[in-house]
């Protein structure tokens, strides 16, 4: 088996796993005064520190959530509406239009149910958008904009966006800026406090740590509109009972994921680029998704269309062989269509249909770049053979 | 004979084969992908999404086209074991299925849209991309039995439990088609109860789903209604047989000959006697209506004609079935330029234009035809 979706979720680090499994074992509610809950505060707090030294942030700013989807709902929905409650001419919102149905749809629900106006930010043909394209986003009315957020790097084409270049135009007219950095962190150095942003997200799935447990990096001086009411545990800002062994487990894969990204990230890219050339060496009219200058996209990111295949096909055939990976596409009662990333950066929408994006992680190899790159030549020319239906 | 590519080796044995079952979320299909894993196949399950706009939650009538559906089927092919897709062939649908369906209508005629998406999409559309994939067969959870004689030609059987039988709808199939075909359960005499019982003691949470049975893109079961959606309403006259005014109606497409109820007719007939529809022309939007007896039919004629193996020569004694649940009827039938004539050794009623006429020959469907015109025992 060869498993190449680690963007959707990539193995739990051994580590991780142990830390999981040791406080399950354990009782404790954080918020209680007993001995119990007080052991259990303690490893949240030190879950909360050793996570924000991962990530360059204070541990004040780290705000536990149920994932990395919880966390962009409360950065989108909760900054635009306590940016409007402050000034209600603050109703625009500014997005790129490649980011995860995460922040997509809450911001078009911001627009169908509560009075947000979207301005989808334009991007090049690498999905990526420009600072000059921001600054004059916000510059034809600076004192409407609620709020912007723009991913750290795309989940489906691997483009990284210029972050702190955006956060400091954001920063000249005031405006907080979110991004959700789910697939940047453990590849890319992903510092809170460097990047200038109000708001990140990161999941603990993707780097190694458990499902269902993420967190919103907040700056201080932010407090969203809590979606969750209730016991206030986490800066009054999210309520709920903290997962003690999930956090516990998600700072100790965030750590590890920050120790060894540099090496990481020099291996895998190396292990993508020969997958990159393998599969163009195969399939010579394939085209390479995203920037293809490998110090402008994820390492581990590598994303091709390939013209008059289905994605679907590509993935079933692929799938009979043991190889493992995704469309890439977003699943609409389980129809595949094509990706709003892919078209956004100005694709064809026929061949936006034949998208394959392979994932790498810690636990890929040699072998399974080989068995891709075996694979996808007969592979293609099946699909092919079975056309658009 | 079978010298068409990709056709499976006729001598081989039936397993081991690339298998793409059509899984529609319902019991049948589900038993289906797993006797079919059970014999030794690699199998595939797909959920075909035929619905350009599927809804979420459907009460009441079932079809295929909903999102319930395709999460029930996934989730019986993960307990099968087996990979699941959805594969969009709403376009495809829409053409093929639903347009002639209201164009049939709109002329006057009883289409029936199973038979037509058995023909053009689930043996066609679906069967093309499946052996361009590399699959050998197509899976149903249809019942009807594919017979492989010594010369590796194959004949296609009513189902050993004639009760459940469906070969009817699968009459439109040539020997091509199949070849590729695999109807696991219309080997074994298996009644209902059987199959639930077979998908609960295989962990199937279907086995306890209703059946399907309303037209599947008509929601809510109102032929009527999705009809005058599409083709409008325009009021006409029902005559009788003399021509005389008896009634009027919203539009001549919403009628099937041999239809009794709803014809909302002021006065009964001078006889008292309950009447029927015997005739609709779309041309000058008229329904005629009149007594049973000028419904009898004593033979017809029907257009392309599909044959399952050899088209037969001469005329020949068959047997005829004129619905998906209708009886069995002795005929004669001869192909004449590419027209089917039957003839009807006793006269049968309610035989409408656009419907399919499938002939057996004892147990084996020899092919079927769309009925185009009728001749009467009784002039209308």
């Amino acid at each position: 088996m060869a498993y190449l979706d680690h963007a959707a979720t990539t193995p739990m680090l051994p580590e991780a796993a142990a830390a999981l499994t040791a406080h399950l074992a354990t009782t404790g509610n954080a918020s209680s005064l007993h001995a119990a809950g007080r052991r259990a505060r303690r490893t949240v707090e030190e879950a909360r520190e050793t996570l924000a030294a991962a990530l360059g942030a204070r541990p004040s700013e780290v705000v536990f959530t149920a994932g990395g989807t919880e966390a962009d709902n409360l950065a989108v929905k909760g900054l635009y509406w306590s940016r409007r409650a402050a000034d209600p001419a603050r109703t625009r919102v500014l997005a790129s239009p490649v980011e995860h149905h995460a922040v997509l749809d809450a911001v078009d629900w911001l627009a169908a149910h509560e009075g947000a106006t979207v301005e989808y930010l334009p991007v090049d043909a690498h999905g990526r958008v420009h600072p000059d394209a921001l600054r004059e986003a916000i510059a034809r009315d600076p004192g409407d904009v609620a709020l912007i957020t723009v991913m750290w790097a795309n989940n489906e084409i691997g483009t990284i966006q210029p972050v702190a270049e955006l956060a400091a135009v954001a920063a000249e007219f005031g405006i907080p800026m979110h991004a959700d950095a789910v697939q940047a962190a453990g590849q890319l150095d992903v510092d809170f406090a460097a990047s200038g942003l109000a708001a990140m997200t990161v999941s603990g799935h993707k780097i190694g740590g458990p499902y269902g447990i993420g967190a919103l990096l907040l700056g201080r001086s932010h407090t969203p509109v809590p979606l969750l009411h209730g016991g206030g545990q986490e800066r009054h800002v999210r309520s709920g009972t903290l997962d003690v062994p999930a956090i516990a487990a998600f700072a100790v894969a965030g750590t590890l994921a920050a120790e060894r990204r540099e090496g990481f990230a020099r291996e895998i890219g190396a292990l993508r680029d020969r997958l990159v050339a393998g599969v163009l060496d195969a399939v010579p009219d394939a085209v390479l998704g995203g920037d293809p200058d490998p110090a402008g996209r994820l390492p581990a990111n590598a994303h091709f269309s390939f013209p008059g295949c289905e994605g679907d096909s590509l993935l079933l055939l692929l799938d009979a062989q043991g190889i493992e990976c995704s469309t890439g596409s977003a699943c609409t009662a389980g129809v595949a269509q094509p990706s709003h990333v892919v078209l956004a950066t100005g694709t064809d929408p026929e061949l936006a249909r034949g998208t394959l994006r392979f994932s790498l992680g810690h636990t890929s190899t040699e072998a399974d770049v080989a068995a891709v790159v075996e694979a996808i030549g007969p592979v293609v020319k099946r699909a092919r053979s079975a056309g658009l239906s | 004979m079978n010298d068409f590519p990709g056709a499976p080796d006729p001598q081989a044995p039936r397993k081991g084969l690339r298998v793409l079952a059509a899984m529609s979320g319902g019991v049948d299909s589900a038993v289906a992908a797993a006797r079919a894993v059970e014999a030794g196949h690699d199998v595939t399950g797909v959920h075909l999404a035929l619905s350009a706009n599927p809804q979420s939650f459907r009460t009441g009538a079932r079809g295929c086209c909903t999102i319930e559906d395709s999460r029930d089927a996934r989730r019986a092919a993960d307990v099968i074991g087996i990979p699941f897709y959805c594969w969009d062939l709403a376009e495809r649908f829409r053409e093929d299925v639903v347009e002639d369906f209201v164009a049939e209508y709109e002329a006057g005629r009883t289409p029936n849209p199973c038979l037509r998406c058995n023909e053009k999409i689930k043996f066609a559309a679906l069967l093309d991309k499946a052996l361009a994939l590399g699959f050998d067969a197509v899976c149903t959870g249809h019942y009807a039995t594919v017979v492989l004689n010594e010369d590796g030609t194959r004949e296609l059987h009513r189902a050993s439990d004639m009760a459940k039988d469906q070969s009817y709808v699968l009459g439109v199939l040539d020997e091509r088609q199949l070849a590729h075909a695999m109807f696991p359960l219309g080997d074994t005499l298996t009644t209902k109860d059987e199959i639930r019982a077979e998908a609960e003691r295989r962990g199937l949470a279907v086995a306890k789903k209703p059946d399907s049975h309303d037209i599947c893109f008509i929601a809510d079961g109102d032929t009527r209604g999705f009809l005058a959606k599409r083709l409008g309403t325009a009021e006409g006259d029902i005559v009788d047989e003399t021509g005389a005014k008896v009634g009027t109606h919203e539009g001549a497409y919403g009628f099937t000959i041999g239809q009794r109820k709803g014809l909302r007719l002021g006065h009964p007939a001078p006889d008292g006697k309950p009447r029927y529809v015997l005739d609709i022309s779309p041309v000058n939007n008229t329904v005629t209506v009149g007594p049973a007896e000028a419904l009898d039919v004593t033979a017809l004629t029907a257009i392309r004609p599909r044959w399952c193996g050899t088209a037969p020569t001469g005329p020949a004694r068959y047997t005829a079935q004129l619905r998906a649940h209708g009886s069995e009827t002795p005929v004669t039938a001869e192909l004449v330029d590419d027209a089917l004539h039957v003839t009807f050794t006793t006269p049968v009623r309610g035989v409408a234009p656009g419907q399919a006429i499938v002939l057996y020959d004892g147990t084996r469907v020899v092919g079927s035809a769309t009925i185009a015109t009728t001749e009467r025992a009784v002039a209308a």
